[in-house]
């Protein structure tokens, strides 16, 4: 119950993070950010990485901002950063109702949204609004230089991601929402701030009363979060009422592959996605 | 290998100078090098609260933190509460209300609340649920711990309107 010995590094700026990673990734070096997932692993001897390279220091790192109309966080952006709306139109709100269900409030003064990305654990929400806002992953190391993966490409399986060994995840980016795009979130889990049986995404807007950039995507059922276009395509062109949304998380039932595992079995899965992609719509709508 | 770092933690406005290895988490570093044992480790994966601590102005676990991550940073622990034979409204109303049986996760729970009550003296019920939800208690069943957090909330209210006053 106590980490294994590693050597500790505690960069101040980019440049130097990626020198030492560049250095000791081969060498089972990680990155350090909020450390309430990788921490644990680690004390429950899970994870031995011989080196961690701390980023909580590199202040370049910590901020938060609009860019060419995208949302761009940087590495070191705690979670906590978006219970007050980051951004005054959609996208702000709905990451404002989404960082409630992320773990206990302890944590989220700590974790971090890219260190969530970079986790990839299969019951992130923040994984799951990124892959259903499609959102652009920066990776950058000494040898490849910076990368720019699109969300469906990054996430791979159970923690399983595209970056690679010596590659920072320096900040994610999140196309802003159009004013008037409704946005709705939905996840259920036994314990207040438990992992997530499933979540559901869904944003749309409305053209002549008819839906329309439809995106829907499930996390927690799968071993990735993914948009399902089979649900998407229930929508378009619907005006938006509980009846199409029933539908729609019909589609996704029959679309998912669950998860299946000894508390929670596949099928029991399958309904909770169902449910909660009718009350993520439920909630955009209202 | 020892790879031992020498480092300054100030807890409750005291230095204590340390040298610890990195893997050190905070909670231990606490408990073993400055040999305040006020703060309980629970479970060891930030799972139970037990190890809750101030730090920076931010309760958090100080299990899932390595001791080197707390330098410079103000902490504040259970210790700090009281001043002097006086206990902290908080403590008081652990007291008056029974929000503690055997009192292992009362410092973690302690620390939460004057945290929260702090940066927010005027938090909903809701809310103050939200945040205490973060904490395990096996004994009491929550009921008194949140009642006692609520009174204390009203205390400290009428404390500082009688000062504003």
């Amino acid at each position: 119950m106590k980490p294994a010995q590693f050597q500790y590094h505690a960069p101040t700026t980019i440049a130097e993070t990626l020198d030492l990673l560049a250095r000791y990734a081969q060498d089972d070096g990680r990155v350090l950010a909020g450390g309430q997932s990788l921490v644990p692993t680690m004390a429950f001897r899970l994870a031995r990485p011989k080196h961690l390279v701390d980023i909580n220091g590199v202040s370049e790192l910590n901020r938060v901002r609009v860019e060419n109309g995208r949302l761009c966080i940087g590495a070191g952006v705690r979670h906590s950063a978006f219970e007050k709306p980051v951004e005054d139109g959609p996208l702000g709100g709905l990451l404002a109702s989404v960082v409630r269900h992320i773990a206990h409030r302890p944590i989220r003064v700590r974790g971090t949204f890219c260190g969530s990305i970079a986790h990839a654990d299969p019951a992130s929400e923040w994984c799951a609004v990124a892959a259903a806002l499609d959102a652009e992953m920066v990776a950058e190391s000494k040898i490849s230089g910076t990368r720019v993966i699109p969300a469906r490409e990054f996430f791979e399986g159970i923690m399983t991601t595209a970056l690679h060994e010596g590659e920072l995840l320096r900040e994610v980016r999140l196309p802003i929402l159009p004013k008037g795009t409704h946005a709705g979130f939905a996840e259920y889990s036994r314990r207040a701030g438990d992992y997530a049986i499933a979540m559901a995404v869904a944003t749309y807007r409305l053209k002549n009363g008819m839906m329309s950039d439809m995106h829907i995507a499930v996390g927690g059922a799968e071993a990735a979060p993914r948009r399902l276009p089979e649900a998407e395509r229930t929508l378009i062109g619907r005006p938006p009422n509980f009846g199409i949304f029933q539908a729609a998380g019909h589609a996704a039932r029959q679309a998912v592959d669950p998860i299946d595992d000894p508390s929670i079995g596949a099928d029991y899965r399958r309904g909770i996605v169902r449910a909660m992609v009718i009350r993520a719509l439920e909630s955009a709508a209202s | 290998m020892s790879n031992k770092i020498d480092l300054t933690l100030n807890i409750n406005g005291q230095d204590h100078a340390v040298s610890v290895e990195p893997r050190k988490t905070l909670v231990d570093a606490i408990r073993e090098d400055c040999a305040l044992t006020g703060t309980h480790i629970g479970c060891e994966h930030g799972v139970c609260g037990a190890c809750t601590v101030i730090v920076g102005g931010e309760a958090v676990r100080s299990c899932l933190m390595f001791a080197v991550q707390a330098q410079g940073k103000p902490i504040r622990t259970v210790e700090g509460l009281a001043s002097g034979k006086t206990l902290h409204p908080l403590q008081r109303s652990f007291m008056a209300h029974h929000g503690l049986q055997c009192g292992f996760c009362t410092p973690g729970f302690l620390m939460l609340a004057v945290n929260t009550l702090e940066k927010n003296p005027a938090i909903g019920d809701e809310e103050l649920l939200d945040v205490l939800s973060s904490n395990l208690c096996r004994c009491t069943g929550y009921q008194n711990i949140i009642l006692a957090v609520k009174a204390a909330r009203e205390d400290m209210r009428t404390k500082e309107e009688a000062v504003a006053g």
